[in-house]
């Protein structure tokens, strides 16, 4: 019952935090998307820059996030705020992108590719015309996995200044103040829970 | 058949090894092929007879020798460019399950750029030669189609731009006895009204004798005859391809 008090006294408090968070979980994922994007075409043209690429993003992802958090401010350009949170956020990323993105396209029928090169599209074509659209499924769900992440990652953003629902948690945290904390995870977990049920749903629309 | 004098493809000491292999999977395979010509290319699997077929539009260069098609040597050709001017047909058929069947047909007339009146009357006409109805099967997926069906639409799809040269890589491997007959009869009939040149990869003796106006039988790499189908059952030039015809006679005793 105190909760729900809290949460009529606060609601202000609450929806900006809320709001806060998801504009900075879409703005990387938007930047997540695009980077990984270029890099996985890049990655069909040159098949070893690809495995690179995989094995770096692999150990970025392997870096605790609040040491990557640390790790950042220093860099030029960077220092406290959202702008670094982004940043850790789309490098983060890009492991899970990259691996489901190149996965998918190099997942199509080797038949259906070779009839293709034998009809004579070109690389650029194949990936376009034909890999792109039978991976779909494959690449929504990196970009699903990706969401849910940042979603949850985004939560020690607060720790660099970034707001957004982790300053919930942060604050309440110093101020002893349990309520907060309580509406931080709850925040957090519903809405990393509802967004994957929907992205889930609409998954299994794509054939 | 009379045949042309005009040499539409024209092997020169053609060799081909694959990494880490210690033999030539094509062999000094060196002969001309006539336009209008319907060879056969027979072979058991290893024999190098789709390697031969995978250079003509190069998805596979050869290491030594040369490939002349009409005159123009493919070594200076893009590989794209070859290929838009070559059909191309294999067995596991690989149409693209994402779009119709119109669509996989007008897949090389689309990357010509053709106009789309001219497409849809194109799909339409190669529809019919391959025989299937227009208006029942254009709008399916190829999922919706059987085996045989996929397959002739693998056929139309080859032929959309009208190439000289046709390329088929055991296309009826897949297929069973009766709709495999039926689609030998067809393609005879589509290459007799053409004048096209086909080169058709099998290791069922039976079909590369049937369909081939003259037939390559390859082992190990190598050519071991190339010549017409009665010539190859009378004078076999030497022990292999006399095992392959007592093979295939063996098999008759059993009617």
């Amino acid at each position: 019952m105190e909760l729900i008090q809290f949460a009529q006294r606060n609601h202000g408090l609450l929806l900006r935090a809320l709001s806060e968070h998801i504009q900075m979980v879409l703005i990387a994922l938007i930047l997540s998307v695009l980077l990984a994007g270029v890099l996985t075409i890049v990655a069909m043209f040159y098949k070893r820059v690809g495995t690179f690429l995989t094995y770096i993003f692999s150990i970025v992802y392997s870096i605790p996030s609040i040491a990557l958090f640390a790790l950042m401010i220093p860099l030029p350009g960077m220092g406290l705020g959202r702008n670094t949170a982004i940043a850790v956020l789309v490098l983060y990323n890009q492991f899970m992108l990259l691996r489901n993105f190149i996965t998918g396209l190099n997942g199509v029928d080797p038949a259906i590719v070779e009839a293709a090169t034998g009809m004579g599209m070109t690389k650029a074509q194949l990936i376009y015309k034909v890999r792109v659209p039978l991976s779909l499924k494959p690449i929504f769900v990196g970009i699903r996995l990706a969401l849910v992440s940042t979603i949850a990652i985004a939560i020690i953003a607060a720790f660099i200044g970034a707001g957004g629902i982790g300053l919930l948690v942060t604050i309440g945290l110093e101020t002893g103040n349990d309520n907060r904390i309580l509406w931080g995870v709850i925040l957090a977990a519903g809405l990393g829970i509802i967004t994957n049920a929907a992205l889930v749903w609409v998954e299994r629309k794509i054939k | 058949m009379m045949p042309s004098t005009t040499v539409a493809i024209e092997y020169q000491h053609v060799c081909k090894r694959f990494n880490g292999a210690n033999y030539n999977a094509v062999n000094d395979v060196d002969l001309r092929i006539y336009e209008g010509e319907f060879i056969t290319i027979l072979g058991s699997s290893g024999s190098g007879k789709t390697t031969l077929l995978k250079m003509t539009n190069r998805l596979l260069d050869p290491d030594s020798g040369d490939i002349i098609l009409f005159g123009e040597n493919i070594r200076d050709v893009d590989p794209v460019l070859v290929r838009r001017r070559i059909g191309y047909a294999i067995q596991q058929v690989g149409l693209f399950p994402h779009m119709t069947i119109a669509e996989n047909i007008a897949t090389v007339p689309k990357l010509l750029k053709w106009d789309k009146m001219r497409i849809d009357d194109r799909v339409r006409e190669l529809t019919v030669l391959v025989g299937l109805e227009p208006d029942e099967f254009l709008t399916r997926y190829p999922a919706q189609l059987s085996g045989g069906q996929q397959q002739r639409v693998g056929l139309a799809r080859a032929l959309a731009i009208d190439p000289k040269i046709m390329l088929l890589d055991e296309p009826f491997g897949a297929i069973d006895a009766i709709n495999r007959l039926n689609l030998q009869d067809e393609l005879k009939r589509i290459h007799g009204g053409l004048k096209k040149t086909f080169l058709f990869v099998t290791h069922d003796i039976n079909e590369a004798l049937k369909l081939g106006t003259r037939v390559i039988v390859m082992n190990e790499g190598r050519v071991c005859q190339f010549d017409t189908p009665e010539n190859i059952v009378k004078n076999p030039t030497d022990g292999f391809v006399e095992s392959l015809i007592r093979s295939c006679r063996e098999q008759e005793r059993f009617w």
